[in-house]
């Protein structure tokens, strides 16, 4: 299969994966007991709730509903939100996707550097204490969970230190986005590093790196120049999936920062069963991964000409 | 370190590719080299004593995790209160070993499920080829495009659903109800971490599968009249059972974590169950003035999955030693 074909085959492959995303999620959410109205102390009069129920479709057949939103949503059209109602779901995810994609960018880089540094480090200095040091701290990192990370930096850096504001929201330049930003990347930087440590371990023991220092190569462009571009290959298949987690939010680090991002609503979509917000935001982290995964398969070949194809 | 009884295999033979009967000998090699990393064994002690304070801790404890005593509201620790009190002046000790039980037994379960739905479709999977291959990693990419925190949500608000309809139930469903209350609501966090967990050995036996059956013993086997099921039985899975320990192990830890994290949302464990993560949720509005109301339970679940994640590097390098340099 040439080149081009194999690509165009990958593009078209993700119209069936977000079919079949729509559609599981589709019966899901409405397989699940209760509905947008459904309120345990105030019950809404039956004749209320059918009105309700008329207006935003939900009384017709499922197949019905299915059909029907999958054309709005092939028109650009996700629908409205039932909790919020004046606003639609398109109107959510442009107010909330940005802030979450930037605090995400921000994490990643921050997650990137830290990682990077600390698998190589900890592959170079194999065994010494440098290395112990990096390991230990990396499996810390993915044994703390992101609420815990982000209340203890509130804790320490906000109400102990007093060094930044406790929460808020305020773009990419203000003091405010360092507690999330460090809390989100926390997790991610702590994957970089194991697989880079890993898979640079790996990397220095072939034939071709003894080859290298046996010409006489400075071992520091062994490792930048040689070790490291072939190393990085496993790393950038997780560094993809990553970063699809962390640009499409999370609750727990929005909840504690108070960052009005995309991670809230979609937790809150799903207890208020708000429909249409579930399968939007559900499409779009889907689309995100899937892509993310397309562009990390088309950009290994250009890495590794070996697997060129 | 790596130097042993099995130093000189390619390192495939170590992990996929030794005959069944010779498989004892793989996991005693493998613990001897286990027992020599520290951290791992510190790790493995550390969870033996977690796993008796879970199972006798609450008879020791005098009080109850549900007692409220609001004459002790959020009382810093004391000789009465090892830990403090919570808002609703409850005893966090107390609350911290119920909260173990209910980490230990979410890790382990969910566990099961993802071995029993995982092992077999990866098998399939692997060993057939062809459609049922195509099916099976078909659905894998679907699953692991969707986001898991939504699957699980799902499933679990599904299931609690069809359990909650109380005295209708009969049979199974009934038994099942039981059980749901007694661990506080938490069948619906089992099932739904387990459908969403088992990609990752399906992935792991599938290739673990394909690469063997091309290998000589098994077409020696089949060449003898064994059925493709004697085969897979007898020789496909036991030689995928490492990567499958070392996943499975693994895992324990990121189930203990998704679960704190529903009952951080307040999805997971019905109150007054508690769960670390919903611990952690309740101590963080207080957590200026009363700090160690957040510190013991986050304590306690970063060192308990700290210890998994351990032991699970350690019993990796202990099965696959080409990996410990």
């Amino acid at each position: 299969m040439s080149r081009s074909a194999y690509v165009i085959r990958r593009i078209l492959l993700i119209i069936p994966t977000m079919l079949a995303i729509y559609t599981l999620t589709f019966f899901l959410i409405h397989a699940t007991p209760g509905g947008p109205w459904s309120n345990q102390d105030k019950p809404m009069p039956k004749a209320v709730l059918d009105r309700l129920n008329a207006a935003y479709g939900l009384d017709d057949p499922l197949w019905k509903q299915y059909i029907n939103y999958l054309v709005n949503v092939l028109h650009g059209d996700f629908g409205p939100s039932y909790a919020s109602r004046s606003r639609t779901v398109s109107d959510i995810i442009a107010d909330t996707f940005p802030v979450s994609l930037q605090l995400g960018l921000v994490a990643m880089v921050i997650a990137l550097i830290v990682g990077l540094t600390l698998g190589t480090i900890g592959a170079v200095k194999h065994n010494t204490l440098a290395d112990y040091v990096s390991s230990f701290l990396s499996i810390v990192g993915i044994s703390t969970p992101s609420y815990v990370v982000a209340s203890l930096l509130v804790l320490i850096l906000a109400s102990w230190l007093g060094l930044v504001p406790t929460n808020g929201w305020d773009g990419i330049f203000s003091t405010k986005i360092i507690i999330p930003a460090l809390a989100l990347s926390f997790f991610p930087a702590a994957i970089l590093a194991r697989y880079t440590r890993a898979s640079l371990l790996d990397v220095l023991g072939s034939d071709y790196v003894r080859t290298a220092r046996a010409k006489g190569v400075q071992e520091r462009w062994v490792i930048i120049r040689h070790a490291l571009r072939n190393a990085l290959l496993p790393v950038v298949t997780v560094g993809g999936v990553v970063f699809a987690d962390i640009i499409t939010g999370s609750f727990f680090v929005e909840v504690i920062s108070g960052v009005p991002g995309m991670g809230r609503y979609f937790v809150t979509s799903i207890s208020s069963r708000d429909y249409p917000v579930v399968l939007g935001t559900v499409l779009l982290f889907g689309f995100v991964i899937t892509v993310m995964n397309l562009i990390v398969d088309l950009i290994y070949p250009l890495l590794d000409p070996r697997i060129a194809r | 370190m790596a130097t042993s009884a099995l130093a000189g295999d390619s390192a495939s033979d170590v992990v996929m590719g030794r005959r069944a009967d010779e498989i004892e000998g793989l996991w005693k090699a493998a613990f001897r080299r286990l027992r020599k990393n520290k951290l791992a064994v510190i790790s493995l002690w550390f969870i033996v004593f977690l796993v008796i304070v879970a199972i006798v801790g609450p008879y020791l404890l005098p009080y109850s995790y549900s007692e409220q005593n609001y004459d002790l509201v959020t009382q810093g620790p004391s000789w009465a209160h090892p830990m403090g009190t919570d808002q609703l002046g409850r005893d966090v000790l107390t609350r911290l070993v119920f909260g173990a039980r209910v980490s230990l037994t979410v890790g382990i379960v969910v566990q099961l499920v993802i071995v029993i739905i995982g092992v077999p479709l990866g098998a399939i999977a692997g060993y057939f080829g062809g459609w049922p291959d195509n099916i099976i990693m078909r659905v894998v990419d679907v699953l692991y495009a969707l986001p898991n925190l939504l699957f699980v949500i799902v499933i679990m608000t599904f299931l609690r659903g069809q359990l909650a309809l109380g005295e209708e139930n009969t049979g199974w469903l009934a038994a099942l109800a039981r059980i749901d209350t007694k661990t506080g609501g938490l069948i619906g966090v089992y099932i739904g971490l387990g459908c969403i967990g088992w990609l990752t050995v399906a992935r792991i036996v599938r290739a673990g599968a394909m690469s063997l059956k091309q290998q000589e013993f098994i077409e020696a086997s089949r060449s003898a009249g064994a059925t493709d099921r004697r085969v897979l039985m007898r020789h496909i899975l036991p030689n995928t059972m490492a990567p499958v320990v070392v996943a499975s192990t693994l895992g324990i830890p990121s189930a203990i974590l998704y679960e704190a994290g529903i009952s951080f949302i307040g999805l997971g464990v019905i109150p007054p169950m508690p769960s670390w993560g919903l611990m952690i949720s309740e101590a963080i509005p207080n957590m200026r003035a009363h700090p160690y109301m957040l510190i013991f339970p986050a304590m306690a679940l970063s060192l308990t999955v700290l210890a998994f994640n351990f032991l699970g590097d350690g019993l990796r390098d202990a099965l696959d030693p080409r990996m410990k340099r």
